[in-house]
């Protein structure tokens, strides 16, 4: 498999503040990865470095033989990475179907619009009804399936989902990492991160465990799930 | 119903369609941008005086010297945008205020170096018609008429086209339009040309009644600042009520006292809703 994303030795932080150190992470094509780790690990901050909504201090940023390491979201989008954020950050004064739209701003995603948000409504049958109404009025789930949806739109060749469960009762969560699969299973490239180790471990290939801004552990999933560490702090074995 | 009163609210009407078009466009630079152009109404007089010169001294057709003062305060709005704000996109609002406020001043004493303090106008009447009694500004009519078809596309454009929905998902999160693969800075360009662009259209309609001088601005900026905040800063919509509350106040107050206790009374309206509601009629 050719590497999609590679981080090399990538470093970040906020004014005086370092996030990241030196952090080291690929996503291969076809692949699920995750990055897990507790509340203020530096996840969030790592897939805002690889967006181009944070630049990086130092390091290497490659993704499909191009550098990326300082260029502005919008050149990263138009690259081929699309990324659902913490927390959803829809429109809310704009409509489902509005999100959608401006998921699709680029030109080579207008041009499909019609197709791909029938496709994005066959993944979320509930949006369909909802498709006029104004995303802040939605439930927090189905808030998810849009920010989801919208990140969908340009048919991204690797998508990054920031705590997509995070906030969720535990039923709309487990439906969350179901959606997960599903889109696993149609083909995409995934950079999921999550505190919720446990289910993580059950939808990813392999994934990297961040501890205060520093890879403290990688492997496949297996690997992970029986490792003692991660067990003992993570899964609460 | 008394005729004249009747023919005061018919005024106020009029009024208020010059009023939201000022609103709209002002309203739409805060919403996008997030920086209040204190300079706006300096840009309006500036493309006032464009249509005057054009028509007075150049001997212009009138409705080419206003295509070409709209073009004119486009250019103007994106040299403020570009010289002026650009730079301190970032800062703390009271210097973004101190700034454009620095461009109030430079407009004013530019138009006044170059034009004189001289009343000007265009020496254009147009008739007035009477309706049952009711006689009604013909230029005012005009005024209200396009002023309802700039906003009318205005309303199109940002319902209907992909830009349009950019520039109001931009106001609600600046952040992620970046992740949409949009590029912020050019739709500030975008937004400013067109906010300005409704400066420039506001002077074509206001340079058929008032007469052009180089502190012109002060007498509509602060009407258009209140309509806006009123309104809600940011939010068209309120904005666009706003602008008919406040002229329906001061026309149908002019019938019962002078003008200017009108103007006083639109004010005091204002500060005690404001007191009452400080996010404005339709703000957050
Ligand atoms: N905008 C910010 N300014 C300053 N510090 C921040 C900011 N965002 C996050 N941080 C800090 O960076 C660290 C990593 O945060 P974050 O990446 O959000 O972690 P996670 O997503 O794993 O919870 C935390 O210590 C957090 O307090
Ligand atoms: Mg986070």
């Amino acid at each position: 498999m050719t590497i999609l994303l590679n981080l090399e030795r990538v470093s970040a932080g906020y004014g005086s503040f370092a996030a990241l150190f030196n952090v080291s992470l690929d996503v291969k094509n076809g692949e699920t990865v995750g990055v897990v780790g507790a509340n203020g690990a530096g996840k969030t901050t790592l897939l805002r470095v690889i967006s181009g909504l944070l630049p990086p201090r130092s390091g290497r940023i490659d993704f499909d033989g191009e550098s990326l390491a300082g260029a502005p979201a919008y050149r990263v989008v138009a690259a081929g990475i699309a990324h659902v954020p913490e927390n959803r950050r829809l429109f809310p004064r704009l409509t489902v179907e509005e999100n959608l739209r401006m998921g699709a701003y680029l030109p080579a995603a207008r041009k499909a619009f019609a197709e791909r948000a029938a496709w994005v409504y066959e993944l979320f049958p509930q949006l369909q009804a909802r498709r006029r109404q104004l995303a802040g009025t939605l439930s927090g789930g189905e808030q998810q399936m849009v920010a989801i949806g919208r990140a969908l739109m340009t048919k991204p060749k690797l998508l990054l989902m920031d705590e997509p469960s995070a906030g969720l009762a535990p039923l709309v969560v487990e439906q969350v990492f179901a959606l997960v699969r599903r889109i696993r299973a149609e083909g995409f490239t995934v950079l999921l991160v999550e505190q919720n180790v446990r289910q993580v471990l059950d939808v990813v290939d392999r994934a990297y465990l961040l501890e205060t801004g520093r890879v403290k552990l990688a492997g496949t999933a297996t690997a992970l799930k029986q490792n003692p560490f991660v067990q003992q702090s993570y899964l609460g074995l | 119903m008394d005729i004249y009163l009747l023919e005061a609210i018919i005024n106020g009407l009029l009024l208020g369609g010059v009023l939201a078009l000022l609103s709209l466009g002002l309203n739409l630079i805060f919403g996008v941008i997030d920086v209040v152009w204190i300079c706006y109404a300096e840009v309006v007089m500036a493309a006032m005086y464009a249509v005057f010169w054009l028509y007075t001294f150049y001997g212009w057709p009138l409705l080419l010297a206003c295509a070409a003062a709209i073009v004119f305060a486009t250019v103007l709005g994106l040299l403020v945008h570009i010289v002026v704000i650009e730079p301190i996109l970032g800062s703390a609002p009271i210097n973004q205020l101190l700034a454009t406020g620095g461009v109030l001043f430079f407009l004013q004493s530019l138009a006044t170096l170059l034009f004189g303090t001289d009343f000007r106008n265009l020496g254009i009447r147009l008739p007035v018609l009477e309706l049952g009694g009711i006689f009604i500004s013909f230029s005012r009519l005009i005024a209200f008429g396009i002023a309802l078809v700039g906003a009318v596309g205005l309303f199109l454009f940002l319902s209907r086209t992909y830009l349009g929905t950019a520039v109001r998902a931009i106001a609600q999160d600046r952040e992620v339009m970046g992740l949409m693969g949009v590029n912020e800075r050019r739709i500030y360009v975008l937004t400013s040309a067109i906010g300005s662009g409704l400066a420039g259209l506001a002077a074509c309609l206001l340079v058929l009644q008032y007469d052009v001088h180089p502190f012109i601005g002060l007498t509509f900026g602060p009407i258009t600042f209140m309509v806006c905040v009123l309104g809600g800063l940011g939010n068209m919509i309120g904005g666009f009520i706003a602008a008919f509350i406040i002229s329906q106040i001061i026309a149908v107050g002019g019938y019962y006292f002078p003008i200017e206790a009108a103007e006083v009374l639109a004010f005091v309206f204002f500060i005690v809703l404001i007191l009452i509601r400080p996010q404005g009629i339709l703000g957050k």
